[in-house]
């Protein structure tokens, strides 16, 4: 590899002063697909537009323009974010022929920054899982270990990323679908504050926890990308007018004025020994570096699975009516309306979508209203004060993102419970609207990657990248691949 | 939850079940909303439920005609089409 193993600040520099082409740097990452995605199966689609539009940057590069913070680098996108053009299937087989008519908000930034996108990565169909099983269009291997999980929903993504294809990779995360995939391959990977990104164009499993953000393979690069798709969008009224910062360059790792929080409740004792040693191993290299730490309490924590799980299906219940085999995606014919409905519905969805679709139908249904979703949106609300409370004594929260490493493929997909219950460290942040960031903080004996957890008050990414930073420079985690899929790493 | 509610929740998915489907989804449903008994647990009497985690901008857009998309472009995705139109089943009347 020429490129693939710098990082995406030093190739964007090269690009953008003439050093390196672009057109280069996105054959190169063209080829590394070529080579590993039959067995990775990290993407959906190609976008065959892509060296001609490497071409265009290398050319508005020439006449002396400056094309953006992305220029010319190769960047993935889930196939969760509709692109003009280029097929977007969700991974669902009932959009398996959905060419969007305009691209997401966050897809139109990346590209007027300059990037290229050089296709769709895999994800659980409507971003509903925690393994990539549930795509339409078949399982994403971790990149580390053949016939290991890369996580969910983001796994096509993150595998991508680990696999080195390209320099940043769009996810999406409701429950923590970009910080758990990214935990498992060994990524950088940030769930931003709620709002802070547009959800235009993206498509909605669950419209109040659905954020996007990148995982990338450093600290800055991540920045960077978040610094290129936020900011208020007049087409998503959640999307919030705050500053947004030049994160990656106002990155500062002075840890001597930050206090940082443990919250007990996630460090029970049936927390998987070796990521609680990843995590306190990272609380140790932080105090070397100055920081404060403290005890503190987020009593409901046991809460958010359900929470979660009751709230994201209700909205899901909601959003995934649209599909209806009329204006767009698979319709199964019928000479009755009603009929054409369901039996495009019942041969479109699968088995989990059908699941969630189900259960928030029944939690918004007349007599279970109150009990289920008005209970569960009181108790978000309770979730959200425990938080809030927290912050007042603490300017980040530390803890783990995952129950253990990335399993194996078929281990725990028939067991919906175990699988609900691997989002515990990740699904309060989006209840809250925090942001949350995984970073990777060590491997464990097996080799497998082990992320740590930092979260913020609402709109405080600086401070995540600050710390993922200080991280990043004094952890010195051993990234290389031993065993992996893929060479080169 | 038993059968039937499942397959009146079915129905009201509009999703059409089979009768091994039926006993699928019971099963699964009925374990999880078990595990999630312990929400009933917790008192929220008098709590505002929380819909939105952060508080939206309130923006006023510009009244001004823009272009976004064309008829044309939003039909070319449809199952069935008759000129600029979808093309659906007899909703009314029919044998």
């Amino acid at each position: 590899m020429k490129f693939l193993n710098q990082t995406l600040l030093d190739v964007r520099d090269q690009i953008q002063s003439g050093k390196a082409k672009s057109v280069d740097v996105v054959s190169e990452s063209l080829e590394r697909i070529k080579k590993y995605d039959k067995d990775i199966n990290a993407f959906i689609s190609m976008n065959d537009a892509a060296i001609k539009r490497a071409e265009e940057i290398d050319a508005r590069i020439k006449k002396g323009e400056k094309v953006g913070r992305l220029a010319g680098v190769p960047i993935a996108v889930k196939d969760m974010y509709c692109t003009k053009g280029l097929k977007t299937t969700a991974a669902s087989k009932i959009l398996n022929n959905f060419i969007p008519q305009y691209s997401a908000t966050v897809v139109e930034k990346l590209e007027k920054e300059g990037a290229v996108i050089v296709g769709k990565t895999n994800c659980d169909e409507f971003a509903m899982g925690s393994s990539n099983e549930n795509s339409a269009y078949g399982v994403v291997q971790n990149p580390w270990r053949k016939g290991h999980v890369a996580g969910g929903s983001s796994g096509g993504a993150a595998a991508a990323q680990a696999a080195r294809y390209v320099f940043g990779s769009m996810g999406t995360d409701t429950g923590g679908s970009i910080r758990q995939p990214a935990s498992l391959c060994g990524l950088y990977g940030i769930k931003p504050t709620y709002g802070r990104v547009s959800r235009y164009g993206i498509i909605a499993y669950a419209s109040s926890l659905d954020q996007a953000g990148p995982l990338a393979s450093s600290t800055k690069d991540a920045a960077e990308i978040l610094t290129s798709i936020a900011g208020f969008d007049e087409m998503d009224s959640t999307s919030s007018s705050e500053a947004v910062p030049d994160f990656a360059k106002e990155i500062n790792t002075d840890m001597t004025n930050v206090t940082i929080g443990i919250p007990k409740e996630y460090f029970g004792d049936d927390l998987n020994p070796e990521i609680k040693s990843v995590v306190l191993n990272a609380i140790e290299v932080l105090k070397s570096q100055g920081a404060k730490f403290k005890e503190i309490s987020l009593p409901h924590t046991k809460f958010a699975v359900p929470v979660y799980y009751l709230v994201a299906t209700s909205e899901a219940s909601s959003n995934l009516s649209r599909y209806d085999g009329i204006r767009y995606g698979l319709r199964v014919p019928s000479q009755d309306l009603n009929e054409l409905y369901s039996q495009t519905r019942s041969d479109g969805f699968g088995t989990e979508v059908k699941k969630r679709i189900m259960l928030g139908t029944f939690a918004l249904s007349s007599g279970y209203y109150d009990a289920y979703y008005k209970k569960a949106s009181q108790v978000r609300r309770i979730i959200l004060n425990d938080f809030l409370k927290a912050f007042t004594g603490c300017d980040a929260i530390i803890c783990p993102v995952t129950t253990s490493t990335a399993f194996k493929v078929g281990e725990r997909i028939k067991d919906t419970i175990s699988m609900y219950y691997n989002d515990i460290f990740t699904t309060s942040t989006n209840l809250a609207g925090l942001p949350g960031m995984s970073i990777p903080g060590g491997l464990s004996k097996e080799g497998l990657p082990i992320g740590v957890q930092i979260m913020a008050p609402h709109f405080k990414e600086q401070t995540i990248f600050n710390i993922s930073q200080a991280l990043e420079n004094n952890l010195k985690v051993d990234l290389k691949m031993k065993g992996g899929m893929v060479d080169g790493i | 939850m038993d059968k039937k509610e499942v397959e009146k929740i079915g129905r009201l998915s509009r999703l059409k079940l089979t009768s091994d489907e039926v006993d699928f989804y019971t099963n699964h449903l009925s374990m999880i909303l078990g595990h999630f008994e312990e929400l009933s647990s917790l008192k929220t009497d008098g709590i505002e439920p929380l819909i939105t985690p952060t508080a939206p901008t309130a923006h006023i857009a510009k009244d001004e005609v823009k272009r976004t998309i064309t008829t044309e472009e939003i039909i070319k995705n449809a199952p069935e089409k008759s000129g600029n139109l979808f093309r659906v089943p007899p909703v009314v009347g029919g044998d």
